[in-house]
């Protein structure tokens, strides 16, 4: 019942919240450039120093834009979990997404050792990561969904989807047992998630991708809200529940896996911005939460980075520390604070 | 039985088989309920009331036999089509008990709203009247897990209420709620039948309250499962043998059963 209408005053709030949170997530980093200068910068008008516009143009606003794009996309992907397996705890790496990226990733770094010959080492650089990253997503995704077309029933493929994630980990931790110091710590690197990396090129595929995702969960959004009945009352209210089912899987698996793929497998994010935007906004509506959830992670993820930049320092912390040391505090407060874990 | 082949006939079982897998649970299922008519789906636990229920409610396939809503088979509609024809009440818990009230109620539009769910005035004035009718208009920006079971039930009926469609369907709804609750949801129920003209099919323990409420009565025994008129079901003596006679037996002049000492 409750219209978009009733919420534009948070949603305006939450707008002007992430203007503020880019601009300072740009003005901020190893290298200090005056608030005034960054905005100049980013209006086109001259800067005193060319190096400054140089740092902002290409380093920390393709680094802003892409921890928008994974906040929001990890947020969504999270929220559409947590609705299709009615369970608070779903994340949107429940289906194996980011182990598949991650055994993707340690096939090629780690791999790369025991099939010499196969990859040269001029292959290993940020692109082919990315694309071993989402063909070991994508390839656990597909093994889910031919699953999910044999079981009727969705928790039995939360639990499926549990243990592709614990055989790709443990194929991991075999690789990682047989592989040299240098090549574990690259691969450890890549684990730790970063939104500094892209290049534009790789920030407009990741746009493409995420929009596409956006896409399917919006069109979502009717079954979404019916599900929040069970799925046999979706049924009887109308909805094709092995449609809609593909249709918020593979939404999920190209949000997440395709920030997993270019950013790293970043940590928090998913699992507590919807739970965050459900105390926030008191509802579960999703034709509030979809856009809501979307401007929260991206402000989330934004702050979290610019934190880890440790401004006027050298150097940089993981991102996923930062996610996790800040976000997981505050998702149990607001929990206690409510007495009672609504989903 | 071929009385009347007039087309109030909203709801017709015809030598139904229902169960899983080839692994039949009952068969010669049989009855015809006509618009606004109350019928109680009663029997002992196992003996295939829900998957009854299921089966009618085209949420799993019938072994053999037909079943025919608004005399048109049911398997020929489409989800879409049959969810604006019928509504179901289960016994599973709410996936989300995070919903208000109303919220909830107006999920029920869901059959008739755009592909976003957007409300129209028809629809808000269904939720009213469902709300209405049930008395929950106190409650409508309540959530779901502060409400009692008895509340959570009337919610629920409203919901299918807001379905506005010719059948209602209903497994247990007076599970877990006391005697007061019990009387006063099967009375709820009869009064919509008979109000608004909705047909309405619930299983249920309660024999004595089915057979001084209900229209009709669909007796599963396992064997020829009885269906007519509570007072035709007592004089066929269909009662006497539900229950083994050494523990319980029915007294046909107060239509209540005797537990035997």
């Amino acid at each position: 019942m409750n219209s978009f209408q009733t919420y534009r005053w948070h949603f305006l709030v939450l707008i002007i919240a992430l203007v503020c949170s880019f601009l300072l997530n740009i003005s901020l980093g190893s290298v200090g450039i005056p608030l005034s200068e960054t905005l100049s910068s980013v209006f086109g008008d001259s800067v005193q120093n060319s190096s400054w516009d140089y740092i902002i143009w290409n380093y920390r606003i393709p680094k802003a834009l892409t921890a928008i794009l994974a906040g929001s996309a990890l947020a969504l992907s999270g929220l559409l979990m947590q609705t299709l397996f009615r369970n608070p705890l779903a994340g949107p790496f429940v289906l194996g997404i980011s182990s598949g990226a991650s055994l993707g990733a340690a096939l090629l770094i780690m791999g790369s050792g025991l099939f010499t010959g196969l990859f040269s080492f001029t292959l290993l650089n940020d692109v082919a990561l990315a694309v071993a990253a989402s063909l070991g997503s994508f390839l656990v995704l597909l093994a889910v969904v031919v699953v999910a077309s044999r079981v009727k029933d969705t928790m039995a493929l939360l639990i499926i989807g549990l243990m592709f994630g614990s055989v790709t980990g443990a194929l991991v931790s075999v690789l990682s047992y047989f592989t040299k110091a240098e090549k574990l710590q690259q691969f450890v690197y890549w684990s730790f998630g970063s939104v500094g990396n892209l290049s534009w090129p790789q920030l407009t595929l990741l746009l493409g991708i995420v929009l596409v995702g956006i896409i399917l969960s919006i069109l979502s959004i009717k079954s979404l809200n019916t599900l929040l009945l069970g799925e046999n009352y979706a049924q009887s209210l109308g909805i094709h529940l092995k449609k809609s089912r593909y249709l918020i899987i593979i939404a999920t698996g190209l949000l997440a896996g395709s920030v997993t793929a270019l950013a790293g497998p970043i940590a928090f994010v998913g699992l507590a911005v919807p739970h965050l935007t459900r105390q926030i906004f008191h509802t579960t509506d999703h034709r509030i939460l979809v856009p809501a959830v979307l401007v929260y992670g991206a402000i989330l993820l934004l702050l979290c980075d610019t934190i880890a930049q440790l401004p006027q320092s050298e150097n940089v912390l993981p991102i996923n520390a930062i996610t996790s040391i800040f976000g997981a505090p505050v998702v149990i407060w607001l929990l206690l604070r409510k007495k009672r874990m609504v989903f | 039985m071929a009385e009347s082949n007039t087309s109030n006939n909203v709801l017709k079982v015809i030598d139904l088989n229902i169960g899983y897998k080839n692994k039949s649970i009952t068969e010669n299922i049989d009855f015809t309920l006509k618009q606004g008519e109350l019928m109680a789906v009663i029997g002992v636990n196992g003996i295939g009331k829900s998957t009854l229920l299921r089966t009618m409610a085209n949420a799993q396939e019938a072994l053999s036999g037909n079943i025919e809503v608004d005399d048109k088979s049911l398997i020929s509609y489409t989800p879409r089509e049959l969810s604006s024809k019928l509504s179901v009440v289960l016994t599973e818990p709410l996936a989300s008990k995070n919903l208000s009230v109303i919220e909830l109620v107006a999920l029920g539009r869901q059959p008739y709203t755009n592909w976003v769910g957007t409300l129209t005035t028809t629809d808000k004035k269904k939720i009213k009247e469902a709300l209405n009718m049930l008395d929950l208009e106190p409650l409508q920006h309540k959530k779901c897990y502060e409400l009692s079971d008895g509340q959570l039930q009337r919610v629920m009926i409203a919901r299918a209420l807001a379905q506005d469609t010719s059948i209602i369907l209903l497994d247990e709804p007076t599970t877990h709620l006391d005697l007061f609750h019990k009387v006063q949801i099967l009375k709820l129920l009869r009064s919509i039948a008979h109000n608004t003209k909705k047909t309405i099919v619930f299983t249920s323990h309660e024999i004595e309250m089915a057979i001084q409420i209900c229209d009709q009565i669909l007796l599963l025994n396992g064997k020829d499962n009885p269906f007519g008129r509570p007072q035709d079901l007592i004089k066929k003596q269909a009662f006497e043998r539900i229950f083994p006679d050494d523990v319980v037996t029915f007294d046909a002049t107060t239509g209540t059963f005797r537990i035997k000492k």
